[in-house]
């Protein structure tokens, strides 16, 4: 059935280490690979899922990822607490950046990531209260 | 496995199953019945097992010294790895008059076909604007690595042919067309270029005859150089040639582009996994080559890779920095292209053709991974605990494998076993030991 979770993977993404910056997305990669999912579709999933990685740690704090496999589609949902984002509309918008002098050193804060996740991915949410968090939803199809 | 060469082999013998082997970078090798064996589907022939095996139990299948003699004209390709082997003193001139001493009728300079391949790699680079970061096709372990591990990005690997095959093409099409029984023989750094002569990915088969490792010839070269007095001037490779034996050396020739270099095979794998995940951004050219230090790193090589390196480094200063004469005049007349540009995704990893099974066995694959100790000691022959996991999803190994879960298999088994020691059977039990 369509609806029914086949495979589940929950990660915690810390801000702490950036050796594990990157990880959970790694991991998910290397799963897809061993299902047997076309090199094309992994791609969009593995960069889709970096980028939202990469900013609940660089923006959010870090938080919690989650992935679930279904037949036709793979879901990828990450969650923070951190201080959100007021106007999603303009932070969809290609070299939109409120990255840090720190992140920026770190090279991310081209303002790309979150047009690379809408450009990569079938389906693209993203819910946000200021001061509350940010919970981010990408699907792609398989 | 037929249909499937691959150069490197274990020698059984030597083999002492210490499982030091066990880091390669495709996870190709497993520790069975106390000996290493490589899957053959998995072997990129990279050779990181030749460099650490400490009983030299890694071999490259290779062709030996006296199979040119079956040739009635031989020509060597010398690898520019080759020119770092010797001390500085020994000219490039001199090696290549030593080639001739040892029986060769003539040499023609793999560096002289690596400035022709990078002529075409800037036009390729012109040509391909929109696939940045384009990879370098010239290790054909690297090629292979992308192939089973990181296909997603096979796009993006340039297809230029390899210096080695340019220079036997330029011999057997323009410098002696039609020549009968002429044999053309690479003097190979690695075992990834034996791999590409005899079951070449790219093209229906390759214009080299036969491959002679670095390690293979050196001391009889050793021995003919001392015999060359004041060698011809043969050499017409470049600044530009010969850096390509070390790494950085193909970038500098691709120039006017950012060019990123890596060397060693599990730094180029940590170099796609990244390419992979995200846009590399500002890196046009990745210049990837499997062994340390780059060819001259190669595991038939003699020399320290960095001794080598320096060398060659200074070597080239010597020399001028633009072509010189001898690739020129074939600079527009050999194909540099790959003949067949299909490059076909090898999904190793994949666990089952059926999506619904493999789910099934990536979760059983979990369930156990929980179960198992997480220290990879490989002392289950498996370079990890989650490699074994799926070497039992596999059917390929069992749980027991793991010491660990066997101690503690044994451990409840003896528990049981005391217990079972202790228990009398009624017909035997007396009043006071009830
Ligand atoms: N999880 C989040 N929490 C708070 N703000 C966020 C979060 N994700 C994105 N943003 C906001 O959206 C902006 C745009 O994000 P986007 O990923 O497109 O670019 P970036 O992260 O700034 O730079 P890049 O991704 O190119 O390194 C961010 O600068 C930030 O202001
Ligand atoms: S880096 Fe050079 S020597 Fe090493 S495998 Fe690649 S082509 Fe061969
Ligand atoms: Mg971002």
């Amino acid at each position: 059935m369509e609806d029914t979770v086949l495979f589940r993977k929950q990660y915690v993404i810390s801000a702490d280490d950036p050796l594990t910056f990157g990880e959970a997305s790694s991991d998910i990669k290397k799963t897809l690979k061993q299902l047997g999912v076309p090199p094309d579709v992994i791609r969009r999933a593995a960069v889709s899922m970096y980028e939202a990685e990469i900013n609940t740690i660089i923006h959010g704090g870090g938080g919690e990822g989650e992935v679930f496999i279904y037949a036709g589609r793979v879901k990828i949902v990450f969650r923070d607490q951190g201080p959100g984002i007021p106007d999603i509309e303009k932070a969809m918008q290609p070299g939109f950046s409120t990255a840090s002098e720190k992140a920026r050193e770190m090279g991310f804060g081209a303002g790309l990531g979150l047009p690379n996740i809408k450009k990569n991915s079938d389906e693209f949410t993203i819910e946000s209260e200021p001061g509350k968090g940010t919970t981010v939803t990408i699907i792609v199809r398989l | 496995m037929a249909g499937i060469f691959h150069s490197v082999k274990l020698n059984r013998e030597k083999c002492k199953g210490c499982t030091t082997c066990l880091g390669c970078p495709t996870e190709a090798i497993r520790v069975r019945n106390g000996k290493a064996a490589i899957v053959p589907e998995r072997c990129i022939d990279c050779g990181l097992c030749i460099r650490v095996c400490p009983y030299h139990a890694k071999e490259a299948q290779s062709d030996s010294l006296d199979d040119f003699k079956r040739f009635d004209f031989r020509v060597a390709l010398p690898a520019p790895a080759l020119y770092g082997q010797f001390n500085p003193k020994i000219t490039v001139d001199k090696i290549l008059a030593g080639l001739i001493k040892l029986g060769f009728d003539d040499v023609f300079e793999v560096a002289s076909a690596a400035e022709i391949a990078a002529v075409e790699t800037r036009r390729v680079m012109a040509e391909k604007k929109d696939s940045f970061p384009l990879i370098s096709s010239s290790c054909p372990a690297i090629v292979r690595l992308i192939q089973l591990r990181f296909p997603g990005l096979l796009d993006q690997v340039l297809r230029v042919e390899s210096p080695m095959e340019i220079a036997a093409r330029i011999v057997r099409q323009e410098i002696y067309p039609g020549k009968k029984n002429l044999g053309i023989f690479f003097i190979s750094p690695c075992p990834a270029k034996i791999t590409a002569v005899k079951n070449p990915l790219n093209k229906p088969r390759s214009e080299v005859d036969g491959i002679i490792p670095i390690k293979d010839i050196y001391l009889p070269l050793l021995a003919s150089l001392s015999e060359v007095d004041v060698p011809e001037k043969k050499q017409a490779s470049s600044f530009l040639g010969i850096s390509w034996a070390v790494s950085q050396g193909e970038g500098d020739n691709v120039g006017g582009f950012n060019i990123a270099a890596v060397d060693g095979i599990l730094n180029a794998a940590k170099m796609f996994e990244e390419m992979e995940n995200r846009r590399l951004r500002n890196v046009d050219f990745i210049e990837a080559m499997a062994c340390p230090g780059g060819c001259v790193g190669g595991p038939l090589t003699v020399e320290n890779p960095y001794i080598a390196k320096a060398r060659i480094r200074n070597k080239a200063l010597e020399l001028s920095s633009v072509m010189e004469g001898a690739p020129q005049p074939f600079l527009t007349k050999v194909n540099t292209r790959w003949l067949n540009e299909d490059l076909k995704p090898r999904p190793i990893q994949k666990l089952d053709d059926n999506f619904q099974r493999a789910i099934e066995m990536m979760d059983q694959m979990e369930k156990l991974a929980t179960g198992l100790p997480g220290l990879d000691c490989g002392a289950c022959g498996a370079p990890s605990c989650r490699a074994l996991a799926e070497d039992i999803v596999r059917g390929t190994a069992r749980k027991n494998d793991c010491i660990f879960v066997l101690r503690e298999e044994i451990r409840s088994l003896s528990i049981n076993l005391a217990e079972l020691g202790a228990w009398v059977p009624q017909s035997m039990k007396r009043d006071n030991e009830e």
